[in-house]
């Protein structure tokens, strides 16, 4: 379980995020939402360590990891795969920070190819992938640091429509079978009904919790549900608490 | 496989100007507008550079020597001196602007001071090379590191890397394209300020073997050894190049996917 409790971090003296809190359970999907420039990223600078708050403290299952980078997952906005080298040798990149051996690292990463739909590719140079490829490649990586928290910055967002949809439902059922939690940032209101079980709404400035919205419904969530009264309501719920600026 | 004619088209221009002015050069010898003791006829170039072939490739491995050693001191050199730079933001602002101070000096200047201080032998035209080269290939390595993506640090930060692991895994590897371009302007370098050093003084080499045959008044053989010195450093770039695409594997395997 990740806690962050009372996040306050600022610029030049001037506030971006105010007194945030979230709590992300074992197993549980949850999206942040807000405009641009709200301190989404920020908040996810702060949680994943390579930023320290300037009030408030972090805290993984019970450890403070307060300003400690490597103990849950990041992935930033791009893949950010390095092009000179392979997929397999760009996936336990984390492993070998930590200290794992070569030899080590690549047997614990292989048998999670399949799992992450990039059986066969082990072998390839990035460039050589298309986008979705190596999102799943990239989510690999990001699994391999820790395991057990993945925070994503807007880890859909450079793919098409379609390629979306088979990310989603795929993630999901990854999310499902290995069992870790997910805290997604997101533009798309769709898209975090969609994947989360629970949605934050940051808003204002400086970027406060304004509303969490608790998501029911069975996952995965398909058309009959896209079209469904019940996400009507979600999205007017999160668009009104959007709107409060 | 599809670039090859249009590689081949595009080195078919100049090639060709080339042999134009090439045989514009011999009419003009053979029309007598100019005396051949001013300017050698190409045909005339050429039978002195059969001829003199031995001894231009004796001289050339000397030369070769000098600019190899000078070479590998500034690369060394170089790669000390950008990762210290690239490490600590004071020396890289106490440091830079010497550096480029450094440069305009003209090192044809230096080149008589280095043989005062350092005699006849090797060490005077090595030290010239590594002045000269030396720069360019510390300006691209840092260009090299200033290039990467601020991102892809914070990645490896996130990951809870060391400042070490981040030079091992990123900050190294992102800047070899850097190194090779930083050498293809350093090769050619280097063979000119060898042959410059050794103009003024030394027993063997190109630019020894220039400054005979200039107080000779042989332009022949002079125009022979200018145009071998030309192909030696077209040679090098050639085999950078060639080093260069073996570093760089996943460079082929786009090119070939694109075709």
């Amino acid at each position: 379980m990740l806690i962050a409790e009372n996040i306050t971090k600022r610029y030049q003296g001037k506030a971006t995020i105010e007194d945030v809190s979230i709590t992300i359970r074992d197993g549980e999907q949850v999206s942040l939402i807000g405009p641009s420039g709200v301190g989404k990223t920020t908040l996810f600078h702060v949680l994943s360590g390579v930023m320290k708050p300037d009030e408030g403290s972090v805290t993984l299952n019970g450890d403070h990891i307060t300003g400690t980078p490597g103990r849950v997952s990041y992935m930033l906005q791009k893949d950010l795969l390095l092009q000179h080298k392979t997929i397999l040798d760009n996936v336990i990149l984390p492993l070998l920070v930590r200290g794992v051996g070569k030899k080590e690292a690549k047997e614990q990463a292989l048998p999670l190819f399949e799992t992450f739909g990039i059986a066969g590719y082990e072998k390839f140079y990035p460039s050589q992938l298309s986008g979705g490829m190596r999102q799943r490649a990239a989510l690999l990586r990001t699994y391999l640091f820790s395991g057990s928290v993945l925070l994503l910055d807007e880890p859909f967002s450079a793919l098409d429509a379609i390629t979306k949809a088979d990310l989603h439902k795929w993630y999901l059922s990854v999310a499902e079978k290995m069992g870790f939690s997910t805290f997604f940032i997101t533009h798309d209101v769709d898209e975090a009904i969609r994947l989360s079980d629970r949605v934050y709404v940051l808003n204002g400035i400086p970027g406060k919790i304004v509303g969490e919205v608790q998501i029911k419904g069975e996952k995965p969530r398909d058309t009959e549900f896209l079209t469904s009264e019940a996400f009507s309501a979600y999205k007017r719920t999160l668009l009104e608490l959007l709107s409060k600026a | 496989m599809k670039q090859k004619p249009r590689s081949i088209k595009s080195k078919i221009y100049p090639l060709m100007l080339i042999l134009l002015l090439i045989v514009l050069w011999q009419a003009l010898c053979m029309s007598g507008v100019i005396p051949p003791f001013m300017l050698p006829s190409p045909s005339a170039v050429l039978k002195a550079f059969c001829s003199e072939f031995r001894i231009l490739l004796d001289h050339s491995y000397i030369t070769l020597q000098e600019a190899f050693f000078g070479l590998s001191i500034s690369i060394v050199l170089a790669v000390l001196l950008a990762l210290v730079m690239e490490q600590c933001s004071v020396i890289r602002k106490a440091v830079y602007p010497i550096l480029v101070i450094s440069q305009t000096i003209p090192m044809v200047a230096i080149a008589p001071l280095l043989v005062l201080w350092l005699g006849y032998g090797l060490a005077p035209k090595v030290t010239l090379v590594v002045l000269t080269c030396f720069f360019p290939i510390t300006i691209a390595l840092m260009n090299g590191f200033q290039s990467i993506e601020p991102d892809q640090i914070l990645l490896l930060k996130a990951m809870g890397a060391s400042e070490w692991q981040i030079l091992w895994h990123v900050k190294l590897p992102s800047a070899i394209p850097s190194l090779f371009s930083g050498l293809e302007i350093s090769v050619s370098y280097a063979v000119v300020s060898a042959v410059v050093a050794e103009w003024l003084g030394g027993s063997a080499g190109l630019g020894v073997y220039m400054t005979r045959v200039r107080k000779a008044y042989a332009f022949d053989k002079m125009f022979a050894v200018i145009f071998w010195i030309v192909f030696i450093s077209l040679s090098l770039i050639w085999l950078l190049k060639r080093i260069k695409r073996k570093t760089r594997p996943w460079e082929n395997i786009r090119e070939e996917s694109n075709q």
